[in-house]
């Protein structure tokens, strides 16, 4: 065999291929599924957040500070591990499936309540003063006026944090979500041959790479900072 | 609630598991410091590169960087630790780590260098070159120093990301934090060390998330 007919054989070895293409093809509907539920339940909780924090009441916007500052400081495979093995312990039973979601999209939800808070805050005081003189209610205000334009400064970093997180579900390989990268991890012990791995890295890229170039164009799109 | 505080917050097996986790701790900072300074540097050099003249040059850069930030990090690092054995490229833990944060890293480094130089008006590079400075001069001293001032706040939070990345070493068994307290786990029986290691990356990490939160907040209204 010359080297390069060894390198197919290896990373592109066609039996394998075909014989393991079913069982990733099932991990790329998990991940899909994970990520769309991580996206809207995360990004959904995070703008609540970020637009409760803006009544000012002293204690909810500390508590939602604090919360948001402990998902993003601590890393999601540490909470991954921390629900998983030991929530159990304490007579709480979750799936991997549910300890991921909900570890992931908690600290997609910090994340999100921060870009949005910070797209709250850079939303001009005369916007509020004008809306709220003309009649509008603080919460009509919050809603109709200040969001829409907090929304369109937040869309580019929030696409491109939720690409991250996402991307993150791969995690739950660790724990033995039926994902995409375990899916290619047991064949490829079953298999002894790398082109499983070599297939879930292709799937990732073709599931992802649209998002990260759609994220290069709102970035271009939207961007704010011109010198 | 007893039974909570028993199975996270165990102060006896806390301080038991202490030693472990601070070695740990030291090869967590190792890791960081291999890795953080491996992916400025790359991310540097893919900044120049994405932002050359010569579309030889932009076009395999630009798609190297989209393609690993397409990939999950963790896909990348078992690929490097699985995968290359196959390949009979057998690498230690620590090494595969290495190889796989330093593409990860230099790609989003990469991007977030690049959004700082094209921040800087052309007209800062050329006023540099009519005043006699070569062009590695007028990137060293003119346009570098704006274009990193521009994304502080971007480099400083997705430095935060590299290190709370490290854990992920924990899989390929290199001896970090997280596999320390997941060690004392499952010797154990008790999460506590896990809490506890989480502890560690909130005192560690907490002063730069609210930098991060700070600092973005001045440049919007700045």
């Amino acid at each position: 065999m010359t080297q390069w007919e060894r390198f197919l054989d290896t990373f592109f070895n066609v039996g394998v291929l075909t014989r393991y293409a079913p069982d990733i093809l099932a991990g790329v509907w998990v991940t899909v599924q994970l990520s769309l539920l991580i996206v809207v339940v995360g990004i959904g909780l995070g703008t609540l957040l970020a637009m409760l924090r803006a009544y000012r009441i002293r204690l909810l916007s500390l508590s939602i500070v604090v919360f948001a500052d402990v998902f993003r400081a601590i890393p999601p495979l540490v909470l991954i591990l921390l629900a998983f093995f030991g929530l159990p312990n304490a007579g709480l039973f979750l799936s991997s499936f549910v300890v991921l979601f909900l570890v992931l999209t908690l600290t997609l939800a910090a994340f999100a309540e921060e870009i949005i808070w910070a797209g709250i805050t850079s939303v001009d005081r005369g916007q509020w003063e004008a809306a709220r003189s003309t009649g509008i209610s603080f919460t009509g205000t919050l809603v109709w006026v200040v969001m829409p334009q907090a929304l369109r400064v937040a869309i580019p970093p929030m696409t491109n944090r939720a690409i991250a997180i996402t991307k993150m579900t791969a995690l739950g390989t660790v724990i033995g979500v039926p994902d995409i990268l375990n899916q290619a991890t047991t064949a490829q012990s079953f298999s002894g041959n790398a082109s499983p791995l070599m297939l879930a890295a292709i799937a990732y890229v073709l599931l992802f790479l649209p998002l990260v170039i759609l994220a290069r164009w709102l970035e271009s799109r939207f961007s704010w900072r011109k010198a | 609630m007893d039974q909570l505080i028993e199975q996270f917050f165990n102060v006896e097996i806390m301080v038991a598991s202490w030693p472990m986790i601070l070695q740990g701790l030291g090869m967590t900072l190792l890791i960081c410091l291999a890795v953080i300074p491996m992916g400025l540097a790359g991310g540097l050099l893919a900044a120049l590169g994405s932002a050359a003249k010569s579309r030889l040059i932009r076009w395999p850069v630009i798609a190297l960087v989209d393609f690993f930030r397409a990939i999950p990090p963790l896909v990348l690092l078992i690929f490097v630790y699985a995968g290359l054995p196959f390949a009979g490229m057998q690498l230690s833990p620590f090494t595969a780590v290495v190889i796989a944060f330093f593409l990860n890293n230099s790609a989003y480094y990469g991007e977030i260098f690049r959004a700082g130089i094209q921040s800087v008006g052309y007209g800062q590079s050329e006023a540099a070159r009519s005043t006699g400075l070569s062009a590695p001069q007028t990137l060293a001293y003119v346009v570098l120093p704006q274009a990193v001032r521009n994304v502080l706040p971007d480099l400083l939070s997705n430095t935060i990301e590299v290190i709370k990345l490290t854990s992920l070493a924990s899989v390929v068994s290199l001896g970090e934090m997280l596999h320390a307290a997941d060690m004392a786990r499952s010797i154990t029986y008790n999460a506590s060390p896990i809490v506890l290691a989480a502890l560690v990356y909130l005192v560690l990490l907490w002063p730069l998330v609210r930098g991060v939160s700070r600092f973005g907040r001045s440049l919007n209204t700045g």
